[in-house]
């Protein structure tokens, strides 16, 4: 805030000097702040409505039994306890937490593997960095399905036609309830990862190089300089993508929903997210309340986790 | 809530200024967006207003998806239809929600509606009123693979009319490569599609039980015909090999893409299987069992008129109602959409009992049943898991049987308004 208003005294001084007549400097800061609170008001007030508002509303349909037909009528916490007592919210929250205690480190090594050893190739370095963006920039929807076709028992699926032309078994992959998840999580890491890497590349290049000559000079190894160098220096960047990418597997739904349509979370709800039970709930059953409930619960699992991973990776000082 | 308010005003504002201005009765029907049923009812709008000048119809569609959702929340505003399509299963949700009027008796004689219509349109019926009436309706039967049969060594003209018949064609048909996959189905298997409906309203009966008692409120098939049914069924895949759930993603598919000698499935896919040209395909009657006992689920999507259209609008909306629930009607949608004519005097003429596609689906109906879903997509999802469980789990028949009738029970409970 600050930075911005000595932005704005410093660029506002010529105006300043042609309108004298409207005062003294005092004057010209509050005609500022009526400027800049007046662009403000508009991104506020948009948020408000559209966020901030529907947000409260939902809070206050948590604790009705709202079904789109009738008028909503208060309940209280039933909805809360209807859904720590259901089987199936267990395990969509198991799924959940799978989802993102396993995919977020994978997907976190993978990229910073990828950006530490791309960073240093310079033969088609665009190029390759450019193939491995190209996920993050598809439909979800699209690549969904396109999964969904590989991973085909045969004589379709060209994962299990590779599989037996190396005489390894076929896999059933999401037609199974141990596989499905992982199946489903490889292809949201793989659609994530180009993102990833920017990030990760965009921080490995701000860390100086004088750094790494100093390091080099007094003869400390790859390893360390790694360890010592780059891996603390890289850990804003590094504090970012835990955030983000815990967010999107917290709140992953295309994926899933579009590689398993016909049976949506299945073979027997084993790859079911929270999100799509919500969804199900609210647009297959009409249930808004209780569908508000879980959104609710949702909402303060992101915001746990999210305090929790900046709280953990907070700089210490 | 507020702006609903203000929105129903706007809108109310509106009609009246429309009526006075035109001094003509303008109704709204609302139905789901499909190629030809859009293109049906635009042919029968034109047909009806040139016959009844003074009304004009207007059509509004949304996507299937969104379809129940917009119809909920228009009524919400004080915006609905006047007259709507509805799938029969949605009803009571529809009646509870006070989304739809009883059929004026006066217009549709309730004598008359039992006498002429197929017996399944008692589905819309509701204590003594009806609350609504279909143009056309849907059954199932088997698809066979003419190519297929000819190249398994069966006769492609005389497809199977029992079950055992349906299973040996099947195993004929299968065919595997070197390794043991499956590369040619005898048989789809795909609860995800249709054969829910034939566990359901077919297998079970078949095997000597009922799915439902009480109305189709209370499940009934804890029972020894419900477990030899879901026995027949995942032997199949189990045990006789024929196919495997999950083959080629979804049944159809495989069918369509010349990789299964037979599939189960209903009218409604007869406009995407019209378009195949790699073979040659027929239509039979759903197989009977070894008795000879032959049974079908049949479903449809009817018209009712909302709880909000009074006066010049409710007599308009009756008059149109009774013209798209007439044997002129029906005639164009079964030439338009290919959907089985509701009424039994426009359905089972001499023409169409000729027809070798349209026979079968038409035998179907006289002894179809038709379950009174409380939760149509919770009933089907739970009828997935208990085949899920039983081919990808291990879990025994019974057991599964006996989860699936305990958790059905339990969504039917919580549906009920």
């Amino acid at each position: 805030m600050a930075a911005i208003e000595q932005q704005g005294a410093a660029s506002g001084r010529p105006g300043g000097s042609r309108g004298t007549s409207f005062g003294d400097r005092f004057s010209m800061r509050t005609r500022r702040l009526v400027w800049v609170w007046s662009f403000l008001a508009l991104p506020i007030l948009f948020y408000a409505i559209i966020r901030f508002y529907p947000t409260f509303q939902a809070f206050y349909l948590s604790f009705t039994n709202w079904d789109l037909l009738r008028p909503a009528k208060f309940i209280g916490f039933a909805n809360y306890i209807k859904l720590f007592k259901d089987p199936q919210f267990w395990k969509v929250f198991k799924n959940t937490f799978t989802y993102l205690i396993i995919g977020t480190p994978i997907s976190l090594v993978t990229a910073f593997t990828i950006a530490f050893f791309l960073d240093r190739v310079r033969f088609m370095h665009s190029f390759i960095r450019a193939l491995y963006f190209l996920p993050f920039l598809t439909t979800a929807a699209a690549m969904a399905w396109v999964w969904r076709w590989f991973y085909q028992p045969p004589p379709i699926g060209v994962i299990n036609d590779v599989f037996s032309m190396l005489g390894i078994p076929q896999q059933p992959f999401i037609r199974s309830t141990d596989q499905a998840l992982f199946s489903i999580m490889v292809t949201a890491i793989w659609a994530g990862l180009g993102f990833q890497i920017i990030i990760f590349m965009a921080g490995l290049r701000a860390i100086p190089g004088t750094f790494y000559e100093a390091a080099r000079i007094d003869g400390l190894g790859e390893w360390a300089i790694l360890r010592k160098i780059t891996l603390p220096l890289l850990k804003p960047t590094t504090v970012f993508l835990v955030v983000f990418s815990s967010i999107g597997f917290l709140r992953i739904f295309d994926q899933v929903y579009n590689m398993t349509t016909n049976d949506p979370g299945g073979p027997l709800g084993s790859t079911k997210p929270l999100v799509l039970m919500i969804y199900q709930t609210a647009f297959n059953s009409y249930a808004m309340g209780y569908a508000a409930a879980q959104t609710v619960v949702l909402f303060t699992i992101l915001l746990i986790v999210s305090l929790l991973q900046l709280w953990i990776l907070r700089e210490k000082k | 809530m507020r702006k609903a308010t203000l929105f129903a005003g706007l809108v109310a504002g509106f009609s009246t200024f429309a009526f006075n201005a035109a001094q003509a009765v303008e109704i709204e029907y609302w139905q789901y967006v499909f190629d030809t049923r859009v293109k049906a009812m635009d042919q029968l709008i034109t047909e009806f207003q040139k016959a009844n000048p003074g009304i004009t119809v207007k059509q509004v569609t949304f996507p299937y998806a969104d379809y129940q959702t917009r119809v909920i929340a228009a009524n919400m505003a004080g915006n609905g239809p006047d007259v709507m399509q509805l799938f029969y299963g949605w009803l009571d949700k529809f009646v509870a929600g006070g989304l739809l009027a009883p059929l004026p008796k006066d217009a549709f004689p309730q004598a008359k509606i039992e006498s002429e219509f197929f017996p399944i349109v008692k589905a819309m019926k509701r204590g003594d009123d009806y609350y609504g009436l279909p143009t056309a309706v849907r059954s199932l039967a088997l698809f066979y693979n003419k190519k297929l049969f000819t190249e398994a060594g069966l006769d492609p003209n005389s497809p199977p009319k029992t079950l055992d018949e349906y299973v040996a064609a099947a195993q004929k048909i299968a065919k595997r490569d070197a390794s043991g996959n499956l590369i040619v189905e005898g048989s789809t298997l795909d609860m995800a599609g249709q054969d829910h409906q034939w566990w359901r309203e077919v297998l079970i009966r078949q095997f000597g039980g009922v799915p439902y008692t009480d109305n189709d409120q209370k499940v009934a098939y804890n029972s020894e015909a419900g477990i030899k049914a879901l026995k027949f069924y995942t032997s199949l895949q189990l045990e006789k090999k024929i196919g495997a759930a999950g083959f080629m993603d979804e049944g159809q598919a495989a069918f369509r893409g010349g990789k299964a000698g037979m599939t189960i499935d209903g009218t409604f896919r007869l406009g995407a299987f019209k378009s195949i040209k790699d073979f040659e395909w027929g239509v039979t009657e759903l197989p009977a069992n070894a008795q000879g006992v032959r049974s079908n689920y049949a479903s449809y999507f009817a018209n009712g008129i909302s709880a909000k259209a009074k006066g010049e609008k409710l007599e308009a909306s009756k008059k149109f109602l009774a013209y798209i629930t007439s044997p002129a009607a029906m005639d164009i949608w079964l030439k338009t959409v290919g959907e089985l004519p509701a009424l039994r005097s426009a359905a089972l003429t001499e023409t169409n009992l000729k027809d070798p596609i349209y026979a079968p689906f038409l035998k179907g109906l006289e002894y179809a049943h038709t379950t009174l879903f409380m939760d149509e997509q919770g009933q089907r999802q739970n009828a997935i898991d208990m085949a899920n469980r039983v081919l990808l789990q291990g879990q025994s028949v019974e057991d599964s049987i006996k989860q699936a009738a305990a958790a059905e029970q339990e969504i039917i409970d919580a549906a009920k308004p």
